[in-house]
């Protein structure tokens, strides 16, 4: 009897099924299958590549090359100019990363608000997206001419001294920064909007009856609602922010990042290594540093904000 | 059971449908470049010379070929008439917006292949083709022998004696200047005057412009780099050696020379403003500055940007001697799959009655000995210029101009050091000598 039921079973195993279960097992990595192979194709692949040429001699156009241990990056370690786009890349980042994000969460909780013709307010703060990074850069760098600039005569009509927006380092930042903020303080916005309109609608209308008033509400129930949304939007604007490129390339008609390196940031220094002076064995090795310190400086800001608003939310409870 | 598989098989299928696509997406990112270099040589295994030859030409600016770009106050076409001379070639014509994308499509394409038939290469970037020049076509031949004014031949022989370009346009330098605040600063307004008083070394054009900035107290010039290329350009030897191509700037004193010269001239008489800058357009209508060194292309971008100001006059003179800025060659890479037809076609379009044309067109001052001679070079007069006599004057300036320095592979680096420091001192981050050092450092650090 025993050996019949063991074999019932087993008789059931037909091909069909046995093919119908290897089916279960292996279709999902199946269907996946096509992003990974591409990704290895064009996404792992020059990366690997990338990490080979950083370790020679690389001549681009003969396609050959040298092999020089990592000669190039001690050269880029020690280089003056490497160390100034790091400082100004991060300098930009900060400039335009945080209050991008502060004032994207309340234009977006302001969006979440009942008003009248809503959508013409959410697809607005999308605008600034819609247009072409190098057009925004054009418009605004006439806008930030030192002399005769609109914004140098603004200032001037109230009395205060013209802003040297590409000699003074900072003031640079601050002019790029703000083409990054015009461009991207919508989009980030509409997606906390999206995260914001998930939040249960009961927890507002408990709270309220609880008698916490807006701000009170904003800071402990939305935002540690939000909490993966804002993750996923700090470590873009992470990753978008240190590999900054657009704006400072289109500041003056150079594009070399200003006579002193003023507003000259890793992507751009990376970008005029291998195309301006085609040398492409260092422009790999400081496209290998900015890789490493987007891995570290996003898993950093991953741990802080998990910290900052999870701490919030045991507050909240 | 069977419903449930066909879902599956479906889902297969359209997985392996959508990978496919993406593949085949990618591929076709890739493909205009190579569909048209297999069609070339497919055409080029039958080539004859009266067999359909179909070729591309890339250039960039405004050379003055075509009006079936954007030119519509061209006198020729010259590309439509090379088609109709030659009805089998059929040509596609390529124009990049400016030189720095032209560089960029010229140097991805080099090695890998996917350049046009006929290149054109601007003089800034020349010395960095140049070590490339074996893979480009050696274009010398007993037709086009003494063709061109020395220099430009100079400058597209390698050193086995290669030619690779043929010569289109130069730029030899005469002095722009605004007759309105020349007359307000108490100076000659006329040209010929003008030309007298400009005439003699750098040491002379300061001095004038120090009279310039003591009467009327604005710039006497646009830019120190403006100076600066035309100053580095008239020197034997600037920053490397010819021989062994090894950087020697930081050892010519003469180099350290012209510096100190420019920079205590620019502390006054510079508008400070960066070339092609917001500020520098500007400045070419309101008279922030008063002079400018002025090559034949030059005047089209002055009318372009300041096209209501009447006063602008051209002078038939240069500061030192004489001096070149701009020009471009035609070349053709050897990869190409109709070399001897591009080579035609390149070797026509510089000829001197073309190159003539070009210049009524664009205003393209002429590279080869011949055209200077041309009716339709020597009687051009340019209207916005107060009527200059803009054919004699370039065709003077282009013989007063002296051999330009050797430039090889670190040319365009360590002008840009320089340019920095130059820069750096106008806008006052740093003084001369501080600016200097970070330059010294900067090219320490080349190579």
């Amino acid at each position: 009897m025993a050996s019949t039921h063991v074999d019932a079973p087993a008789q059931k195993y037909t091909l069909r099924q046995r093919l119908g279960r290897l089916d279960v097992k292996a279709s999902p990595y199946l269907y996946i299958a096509p992003f990974f192979l591409v990704f290895g194709i064009f996404g792992l692949f020059p990366i690997a590549y990338t990490a080979v040429i950083s370790l020679m001699d690389w001549d681009t156009i003969r396609n050959s090359g040298e092999f020089i241990g990592f000669g190039n990056f001690e050269y880029v370690l020690n280089d003056r100019k490497f160390w100034i786009a790091i400082r100004n890349t991060f300098s930009i980042f900060a400039l335009s990363t945080i209050p991008q994000l502060i004032i994207a969460t309340f234009i977006a909780a302001m969006l979440d608000h009942h008003l009248k013709a809503r959508t013409f307010w959410r697809m607005s703060v999308l605008l600034p997206y819609v247009v072409m990074p190098v057009a925004v850069a054009l418009i605004f760098s006439q806008l930030f001419a030192d002399e005769y600039g609109i914004f140098n005569q603004w200032l001037g009509m109230i009395g205060i001294d013209a802003v040297q927006w590409h000699k003074d380092p900072l003031a640079s930042h601050w002019a790029i920064a703000t083409m990054v903020n015009f461009r991207w303080t919508g989009y980030n916005a509409l997606i906390l909007l999206a995260a914001m309109q998930a939040v249960p609608r009961e927890l507002y209308e408990a709270s309220a009856i609880d008698g916490a008033g807006k701000l009170r509400r904003f800071f402990s129930i939305t935002l540690p609602q939000i909490r993966p949304t804002a993750i996923f939007v700090i470590i873009t604007s992470t990753i978008g922010g240190l590999q900054i490129f657009d704006e400072p390339r289109m500041y003056d008609t150079t594009g070399n990042g200003g006579a002193d390196q003023q507003w000259l940031t890793v992507a751009l220094h990376m970008y005029n290594t291998g195309w301006g002076e085609l040398n492409f064995g260092r422009a790999s090795a400081i496209a290998w540093l900015l890789f490493l310190l987007i891995v570290v400086f996003g898993l950093l800001n991953f741990w802080l904000t998990r910290r900052l608003v999870s701490s919030d939310n045991t507050k909240g409870k | 059971m069977s419903f449930t598989r066909r879902k599956k098989t479906l889902a297969l299928t359209a997985g392996a449908a959508i990978f496919a696509l993406t593949l085949a997406g990618c591929a076709s990112g890739d493909e205009p470049e190579e569909g048209s270099t297999t069609e070339n040589t497919a055409e080029a295994g039958e080539e004859t010379s009266s067999d359909p030859v179909s070729l591309t030409i890339a250039t960039f600016n405004t050379p003055g070929l075509s009006d079936s770009e954007t030119d519509a106050d061209y006198q020729y076409d010259l590309i439509e008439e090379y088609m109709e001379l030659n009805p089998h070639v059929d040509i596609t014509y390529n124009r990049a917006a400016e030189s720095g994308d032209a560089r960029e499509n010229f140097f991805t394409k080099l090695g890998p292949g996917g350049l046009a038939d006929v290149e054109m290469v601007e003089v800034d970037w020349m010395p960095e083709v140049m070590q490339y020049s074996d893979l480009l076509t050696d274009l010398s031949s007993d037709a086009v022998e003494g063709r061109w004014v020395d220099y430009v031949e100079a400058g597209a022989t390698d050193a086995d004696g290669r030619l690779i370009g043929y010569g289109t346009d130069t730029g030899p330098q005469g002095v722009c200047y605004r007759a309105d605040l020349f007359e307000e600063a108490g100076l000659p307004t006329d040209p010929a005057e003008v030309a007298e008083l400009l005439d003699g070394d750098w040491d002379n054009f300061f001095a004038v412009g120090d009279d310039y900035v003591d009467a009327t107290g604005s710039a006497f010039y646009d830019s120190a780099a403006g100076v600066w290329q035309g100053m580095i350009n008239q020197l034997g030897t600037a920053y490397e050696d010819a021989d062994s191509g090894e950087i020697v700037v930081l050892d010519n004193p003469e180099v350290k020379a012209l510096y100190d010269q420019v920079t205590a001239a620019s502390e006054t008489q510079s508008s400070h403003f960066g070339q092609w800058g917001e500020d520098w357009f500007a400045g070419l209508s309101n008279g922030a500055y008063a002079t400018m060194l002025c090559p034949p292309w030059m005047l089209g971008v002055i009318e372009g940007n300041a096209p209501d100001t009447t006063d602008w006059n051209l002078a038939n003179v240069y500061p030192n001697g004489g001096g070149n800025w701009g020009g471009s060659w035609l070349t053709v890479p050897a990869s190409g799959a109709n070399i001897e037809e591009a080579t035609k076609l390149a070797e026509w379009l510089t000829a001197p009655e073309q190159q003539a044309k070009a210049f009524a067109n664009a205003g393209t001052y002429p590279s080869q000995v011949a055209a200077y001679d041309d009716p339709a070079v020597t009687g051009a007069v340019n209207a916005y210029f107060n009527e200059a006599p803009i054919g004699e004057i370039f065709a003077e300036r282009a013989e007063a101009v002296v051999p330009s320095p050797f430039k090889g592979e670190f040319y365009f680096q360590v002008n840009d050091a320089i340019n920095n420091a130059l820069t750096r001192v106008e806008e006052g981050t740093d003084d001369p000598a501080a600016s200097w050092e970070k330059a010294v450092a900067d090219i320490e650090a080349i190579g």
